[in-house]
C-alpha cells in the first residue's frame, strides 16, 4: 500500500500560517511526522496561494526534503508550480494530479512525458464528473492510454477513480469501489488511488466513515492512499484490511505492527 | 382537520422527507379548496425553513436536508398544476442565475445550492458546468436574473469568478446585477477581494444570502 501524508495543505489553517510565515520548523516537523508514520510520499499544496503558488511549492518541496528522505507529493495542476516542484526535488516525486479534462491534460503533459513521476490520474474528462462504475472505467481508460502514448510507464500511474460524498447519492459509494475493482480488472499492472475524506462530506461522525470506507476500497483492490497518516485508527485500519484482502503474506504485516503498539489507539 | 392542521402536517412531511406523505396531504388540500399557495407558504416553505435552521445550527445534516427538498417538491407535483388551473402565479422572490466557472466541471454543490434556492422561493435558472464568463453574463442578460451565483470547486478556476465580474464591469453591467460566489476553496476573504456582492458557505447560507440582498434590490 502506497501511502501519501495529506497534512501539509495549504487549505488547512494552521500550515495556510506556516506556509505565509515561511516557517521552516513547523513544516519540517509535520513532514517528519507523517513520515515516520509511514507515509511514502508527503504531499505538498499551496492551491490557495495562486499566483504565488509555484514560489511556495518550491520552497515545500526543500523544505520537507531537508529533513525527510523520500519523495513528495507535488499537489496541483498548475504546470507553473509543477516546474518549480520538479527543478529542486530530490528522487523521484509524485504528481497529484493530472486528468482528462483537455486543458489541464495538455497543461501538464509537457512536464511529464518521457519522465519517471509517479502520477495520479484523476477520472474526471470534459463531459464533466463520471457517475457509474462504468463511466470511471472509460475515463479511466482513455486517460492511461494517453498518458502511456505520452510515455508515462503504465506502473507509474495512479487512477483515482473520484469519490464524491455519499451523502448527496446513496449510489456514489459503491459505484466507486466497482470502479476500483473493474479499473484493476480491466487495465491490469495500474495502480488505483484515493482520499478518503470526500466519501463524508455531509455525514456526522465522518472520521469512522472515512476508515469504513478505506477498509472496503482496499478489499476491491486500492493500493493506495491519500490520508493523514497521524490517524492511527486509520493507519490500523488499512494495515488490517491489507491482511484481510490476501495482500499479507503470513499476516507479517498486520503481527509486526501488533508488536509495535499500531493497534494502540 | 382543519386548514392550519393540514400546514402543519405539510410542513412535517417536509421535514421529514416523506414524499408519499406529502403528495396525500397535497392531494387533500386541493380536495378541500384550500389556496395551493396559502398550502406553500404555511405548509412545505415553512417545512424548509425548519428543516434549514436545524441544519444550519449543526442538528440536521445534508441526506436531511436533501430529503426535506425532495418531499417539497412531491407535494409540488400537485400543487403546481392546481395553481396553474386556478390561473394563480407563484410570486417568486428573485431570480438567480447559477452555473460552475469555467474549467471546472463539478456539479454536486452547485445542484444542491439551486435546490435549496428553488424551495426557498427563488427562480432558479441552472446552466451547467464549465460556463464561459461571457456565456454566463449574456445567459443572465437573457434571463433577466437578479444574481448571478457561480460556483468554483477548484483553487484553479477561482480566478474565472474575478473574470466574470471583471467582463461585467468592462460590459457596464456590474451595477445590475448582484453576483455571489460559493464552493469548496472559495471563501468571504476571495469575495472581499474581487469585489462580489456575497459568498455562502452552504446552500442554506446562500439562500440567506440571495434574501438580504433582494431586500435592498439594486
Amino acid at each position: 500500500m502506497i501511502i501519501v501524508g495529506e497534512l501539509i495543505n495549504a487549505s488547512r489553517k494552521a500550515i495556510t500560517d506556516s506556509i505565509k510565515n515561511r516557517d521552516v520548523e513547523a513544516i519540517q516537523t509535520v513532514a517528519r511526522q507523517e513520515h515516520e508514520a509511514g507515509a511514502h510520499y508527503i504531499d505538498v499544496n499551496a492551491g490557495i496561494f495562486l499566483d504565488e503558488e509555484e514560489d511556495y511549492i518550491r520552497w515545500l518541496v526543500q523544505t520537507v526534503q531537508a529533513v525527510v528522505e523520500g519523495p513528495c507529493s507535488i499537489d496541483t495542476p498548475n504546470p507553473r508550480a509543477i516546474e518549480a516542484g520538479l527543478s529542486v526535488h530530490k528522487g523521484t516525486p509524485m504528481i497529484n494530479s493530472i486528468s482528462l479534462e483537455s486543458e489541464r491534460y495538455n497543461n501538464m503533459i509537457p512536464f511529464l512525458a518521457g519522465t519517471d513521476c509517479r502520477i495520479v490520474a484523476l477520472c474526471m474528462s470534459d463531459e464533466g464528473m463520471p457517475k457509474t462504475a462504468e463511466d470511471r472505467l472509460r475515463v479511466a481508460e482513455k486517460l492511461v492510454n494517453r498518458l502511456v502514448q505520452d510515455r508515462i510507464p503504465l506502473e507509474n500511474i495512479f487512477v483515482d477513480p473520484l469519490i464524491q460524498p455519499v451523502s448527496v447519492d446513496k449510489t456514489f459509494g459503491i459505484e466507486f469501489l466497482k470502479a476500483i475493482a473493474l479499473i484493476k480488472e480491466k487495465i491490469a499492472g495500474v495502480h488505483t488511488m484515493c482520499g478518503a475524506s470526500n466519501i463524508s462530506y455531509g455525514l456526522p461522525g465522518r472520521a469512522f466513515v472515512n476508515q469504513t470506507f478505506m477498509s472496503m476500497a482496499i478489499g476491491m483492490g486500492l493500493d493506495g492512499a491519500i490520508v493523514n497518516p497521524l490517524d492511527k485508527r486509520m493507519m490500523g485500519n488499512i494495515i488490517a484490511a491489507e491482511a484481510l484482502a490476501g495482500r499479507d503474506n503470513f499476516c507479517m504485516n498486520y503481527i509486526k505492527a501488533h508488536r509495535a503498539g499500531k493497534f494502540e489507539f | 382537520m382543519d386548514k392550519d392542521q393540514l400546514f402543519e402536517k405539510l410542513a412535517a412531511a417536509v421535514v421529514d422527507g416523506a414524499e408519499e406523505e406529502a403528495i396525500a396531504l397535497a392531494k387533500t388540500s386541493v380536495a378541500d379548496h384550500i389556496d395551493p399557495l396559502e398550502a406553500i407558504e404555511k405548509g412545505l416553505s415553512r417545512g424548509m425553513e425548519i428543516i434549514g435552521r436545524r441544519f444550519e445550527c449543526g442538528d440536521a445534516y445534508l441526506p436531511e436536508l436533501l430529503m426535506a427538498a425532495a418531499g417539497f417538491n412531491a407535494a409540488m407535483t400537485v400543487l403546481k398544476p392546481e395553481i396553474e388551473a386556478q390561473k394563480k402565479q407563484i410570486v417568486k422572490l428573485g431570480k438567480v442565475l447559477i452555473g460552475t466557472v469555467k474549467g471546472d466541471v463539478h456539479s454536486i454543490g452547485k445542484d444542491i445550492v439551486t435546490s435549496v434556492l428553488d424551495t426557498g422561493g427563488f427562480e432558479v435558472v441552472d446552466i451547467g458546468v464549465d460556463n464561459p464568463s461571457l456565456k454566463i453574463i449574456q445567459e443572465a442578460e437573457r434571463s433577466q436574473a437578479d444574481v448571478i451565483a457561480l460556483s468554483s470547486m477548484m483553487t484553479t478556476t477561482m480566478p474565472a469568478q474575478r473574470e466574470v465580474i471583471e467582463r461585467l464591469k468592462e460590459m457596464g453591467l456590474r451595477e445590475k446585477y448582484f453576483v455571489i460566489i460559493g464552493g469548496g476553496p472559495v471563501n468571504q476573504e476571495w469575495a472581499d477581494r474581487i469585489g462580489a456582492d456575497g459568498y455562502g458557505k452552504s446552500a442554506i447560507d446562500a439562500v440567506a444570502l440571495v434574501k438580504s440582498l433582494m431586500a435592498g434590490k439594486k
